[in-house]
C-alpha cells in the first residue's frame, strides 16, 4: 500500500517535471531576447536536478544545481550583459530552409533514438552496488573517485586550471 | 491494484528529447551564445542517461562519468564566453553567420 503510494508520486513529480523540462527547453531555443533564454534554462536544469533526486542520485543532483544552475548560467548571463547584442536577425528565405532542414534532419534523429531504446530491452551487466549503496552515494563516490578513477580526477583538475588561465589570457585586454 | 515503479525507458526517452531540442537549437539558432546554451543543454540530457543506466545497472561509474562532463562543461563554458567576449570585441557581433574567418 504504501509503496502504491511512493510509487503514485513518483510518476505524478516525474510526469511534471518532464514536461516542464521540455516546454522550458522548448522556450530556450525559441525566445529571441538571450536573457529570456538563459533563465528558461535555469528553470531546464533545475528539473534535471529533481530528476536526479527522483532517481535517488543526491550527489549529482546537488552538483548540478551548483555547477549548471549556478556557476554555468551565471557567467552566460554575465557574457550576455557584458556584450551589447542587436536582435537576432529574422529569417529570410535562405535561413527558413535552413530551419526547416535542420528542424527535419533533429526530428528523424530523435525517431532514431526513440526507435533504438524502445525496440530492445534494456540489458547490461550490473555492477556490484546495492541500491541502499546507491542512494547514501556520497561516500561511495568519493572512495571510487579517489582510487578506480584517481587519474582522470588529476586530469580534470588540469583541465579546469589550463581553461582558467587560457579564460584569464583571452580575455584580457591586450596592448 | 499495484503502481508499477518509473521505467528507466520514461528517462531515456525524456533525455533524448531534450537532447534533440539541444540539437535543433544548436543547428537553427544564429545567436552563438544561444548556439552555446544548446550544447550545454545536449551535455545535461547525456548526462540524464549516465545517470538513469547507473541506477538501474547497479553501478557508480554512470555517476562519475556524469560528475567528468560537467567538470568538462564548466572548463568549456569558461573558455568559450571568453572567446565570444574576444570575438565581440574585435568583430562586433556573435552572429555564427559573419564568423567565417579563422585570421582577420
Amino acid at each position: 500500500m504504501s509503496e502504491n503510494v511512493v510509487n503514485l508520486f513518483q510518476w505524478l513529480i516525474f510526469l511534471g517535471v518532464a514536461f516542464t523540462s521540455i516546454f522550458t527547453s522548448l522556450l530556450v531555443i525559441t525566445r529571441k531576447n538571450p536573457i529570456h533564454s538563459a533563465l528558461c534554462m535555469v528553470l531546464t536544469f533545475l528539473c534535471v536536478a529533481v530528476l536526479y533526486v527522483l532517481l535517488r542520485n543526491p550527489f549529482i543532483a546537488i552538483i548540478q544545481v551548483i555547477v549548471y544552475a549556478g556557476a554555468i548560467v551565471m557567467l552566460i548571463v554575465f557574457v550576455l550583459m557584458l556584450l551589447d547584442l542587436e536582435e537576432e536577425l529574422r529569417s529570410g528565405l535562405k535561413l527558413l530552409y535552413s530551419k526547416v532542414i535542420g528542424g527535419g534532419l533533429a526530428v528523424l534523429f530523435l525517431f532514431g533514438i526513440l526507435y533504438a531504446v524502445i525496440a530492445t530491452p534494456l540489458t547490461g551487466k550490473t555492477g556490484p552496488y546495492t541500491p541502499d549503496d546507491l542512494t547514501n552515494n556520497v561516500r561511495v563516490i568519493g572512495e571510487v573517485l579517489f582510487t578506480q578513477y584517481l587519474f582522470p580526477f588529476e586530469i580534470a583538475s588540469i583541465l579546469l586550471v589550463a581553461a582558467i588561465v587560457g579564460a584569464v589570457v583571452l580575455s584580457k585586454k591586450s596592448r | 491494484m499495484v503502481i508499477p515503479p518509473v521505467p528507466p525507458v520514461l528517462y531515456l526517452i525524456l533525455s533524448g528529447t531534450l537532447f534533440t531540442i539541444g540539437v535543433i537549437g544548436a543547428l537553427t539558432r544564429r545567436n552563438a551564445i544561444i548556439v552555446f546554451m544548446s550544447i550545454e543543454m545536449m551535455l545535461n540530457a547525456v548526462n540524464l542517461t549516465f545517470v538513469t543506466m547507473s541506477r538501474f545497472l547497479q553501478s557508480m561509474d554512470g555517476v562519475l562519468f556524469a560528475f567528468f562532463v560537467m567538470a568538462v562543461s564548466a572548463a568549456e563554458a569558461a573558455v568559450g564566453l571568453a572567446i565570444f567576449v574576444l570575438l565581440y570585441r574585435s568583430r562586433e557581433t556573435i552572429n555564427v553567420d559573419e564568423i567565417h574567418m579563422l585570421k582577420w
